[in-house]
């Protein structure tokens, strides 16, 4: 079943067209991965698909129903929950509390077991009671990955989850979205090519806001114009 | 669960500051000064009033430059009324109490669509239209306001006694402050810290934070006019410069001298300023001089207020 279906969609800042023409099919329980060098447009494609921006063209569907001009907040009722490039949390609340507020939000309840539940799911229980401003980089990351999930979003859109980790921090998210694979149906934007090759169901590549190629991982890694614009001839093979 | 947000209730402190507050008509009696009583009275409305505002600014981040608007509401709905021959505070006080959450409703879901400077130049443009408004109508008295002959009916107690009128008022602030509260420690009040903390996120989980503020503005604005109506029935006038920007930018001084983000921030920069007022009022004419300079002394060295140095030394 189709969870996610985007047509024609166009985004233009000024003179740049940092999203040109995109589409995208996301079937249920899929892990679909965009690449794509720095300003390709992947996370203005993000803010296109959760709400954050108004597509100049173009329609994203969700579930079979049209959300291209829904709020963001409409998507993440609907089932359609983002993260963020940049760390975006609630540095004020602690690690529960912050989680608990996604769950409250997305669902409307004050559910603190549910918030519990996905403090595990992330690993930070240890740090549970701690004010989420008060926590190292890659736990800031995890905490950033754990209110996507808290609101219990069928649908993650997640904006380079494993940036500026170091490779023991990386290993712990690969597996964090292991573990989630098929229990949600997932658009990963991710520069760690080992990651994205590992986890990948189907991969599309964006360059210069307009896809170049879309693809099961060893479609794309044969890809000629995808390595030339991006992979690079040396890369995975 | 460590709950970093919880207000909890100080039962000792609390009941000791009440019972100073109910005790306080009994000794300016005693002292000979029942004037005072008048003037408590006049510091537990404004009370109300700045408490209002601090929900907004400390608690929702909405940096409201146009809540004097809101109090005239209340004012000028309560001297409306009574002359058309509405004697029952009853009836009064609700009123004034819709007029400004109606009139908060109409300023809110304009100016909600903007943030940060624009918000506060938008709040203060939506005052100072309604007071050039009141300015401009003659049955609003233009400058010369109006005046009531008589203070409203509150059923069998008699509010023209000043003792019975101050008791009212302190039984109103403790509700609206009992309320606070109750609003602040409940899954709204977690919202509204968060859309504080992060507003951007808090749509991106799942929150209507435009709803949420326009209804957290609206209840404010409730406060204000409420208070405004205290203030007309106690006073017995009204004018226009309740509603003047400079009324609006002492309310703010206030929260920001009692703490902002504190449940009892504006309550007591309510006290300090009116307080420091009345004391050096009829000494210097230069007084706004002294509040300046304190203003100043409590941005630079007291950020959170009086509030937050008296939690500093507990
Ligand atoms: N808010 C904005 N205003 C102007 N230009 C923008 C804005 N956001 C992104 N861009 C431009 O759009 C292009 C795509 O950016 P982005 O989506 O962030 O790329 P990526 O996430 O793939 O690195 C870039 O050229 C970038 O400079
Ligand atoms: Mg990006």
């Amino acid at each position: 079943m189709t969870m996610l279906s985007v047509r024609g969609l166009h985004k233009h800042f000024g003179g740049v067209l940092a999203v040109d023409d995109v589409g995208l099919e996301l079937a249920e329980g899929e892990l679909h991965a965009v690449i794509g060098p720095n300003g390709a447009g992947k996370t203005t494609l993000v803010h296109l698909l959760s709400g954050a921006l108004k597509p100049d063209a173009g329609v994203i569907v969700l579930d079979g129903r049209d959300v291209t001009r829904l709020a963001m907040h409409r998507r993440v009722r609907l089932g359609l929950a983002r993260s963020y490039q940049i760390t975006s949390v609630f540095p004020h609340f602690t690690v529960l509390e912050n989680l608990a507020l996604a769950v409250q939000g997305a669902t409307g309840h004050d559910d603190r077991d549910r918030a519990r539940a996905e403090l595990g799911a992330v690993g930070l229980g240890a740090r549970a009671d701690d004010l989420a401003g008060a926590l190292a980089h890659g736990e800031r990351r995890r905490l950033e990955l754990g209110l996507a999930l808290s609101t219990g979003a069928p649908l993650l859109l997640l904006d380079e989850p494993m940036a500026g980790m170091g490779p023991e921090e990386t290993a712990r998210i690969v597996d964090l979205l292991s573990a989630l694979k098929r229990k949600r149906t997932i658009l990963l934007v991710e520069h760690d090519m080992d990651a994205v090759f590992r986890l990948a169901d189907r991969i599309t590549t964006l360059v210069d806001g307009r896809v170049i190629a879309s693809g099961t991982p060893d479609e794309i890694r044969r890809h000629p114009e995808v390595r030339r614009a991006y992979l690079g001839e040396d890369g995975p093979r | 669960m460590r709950n970093t947000l919880y207000i909890p209730l100080q039962p000792w402190p609390t009941l000791g500051v009440v019972a100073v507050l109910a005790l306080l008509p009994l000794a300016a009696a005693t002292l000979g000064q029942p004037f005072y009583v008048v003037f408590a009275t006049r510091v537990l409305i404004y009370a109300l009033i700045a408490t209002s505002l601090n929900l907004l600014i400390g608690y929702g981040g909405m940096v409201s430059f146009g809540h004097a608007a809101f109090v005239g509401a209340g004012a000028y709905t309560v001297a409306m009324l009574m002359p058309a021959g509405v004697a029952s505070a009853w009836l009064l006080w609700p009123a004034a109490l819709l007029a400004g959450a109606g009139f908060a409703f109409l300023v809110g879901a304009v100016s909600l669509r903007t943030r940060g400077v624009y918000f506060i130049m938008i709040t203060l443009a939506f005052a100072q239209m309604a007071y050039y408004l009141v300015l401009s109508l003659r049955v609003l008295g233009s400058d010369d306001g109006l005046t009531l002959g008589n203070r409203p009916s509150l059923g069998l107690v008699d509010l023209n006694r000043d003792t019975t009128f101050y008791y009212a008022a302190l039984a109103v602030l403790l509700a609206a402050l009992a309320g606070m509260r109750a609003l602040l420690n409940a899954p709204l009040g977690r919202a509204l810290h968060g859309i504080r903390d992060n507003e951007t996120r808090m749509e991106a989980i799942g929150f209507a934070t435009y709803r949420l503020k326009l209804l957290v503005f609206v209840i404010a604005g409730a406060a204000a006019g409420l208070g405004g109506g205290l203030l007309v029935s106690l006073n017995g006038l009204v004018g226009p410069n309740l509603l003047n920007w400079t009324q609006s930018g002492v309310l703010m001084i206030m929260v920001i001298l009692g703490g902002a983000g504190r449940l009892l921030g504006g309550a007591l920069g309510a006290v300090l300023l009116l307080v420091v007022e009345e004391a050096i009022a009829e000494h210097t004419i230069h007084w706004p001089l002294v509040i300046g300079v304190v203003l100043l002394a409590v941005v630079l060295f007291a950020p959170q207020g009086l509030s937050g140095l008296m939690r500093r030394r507990a």
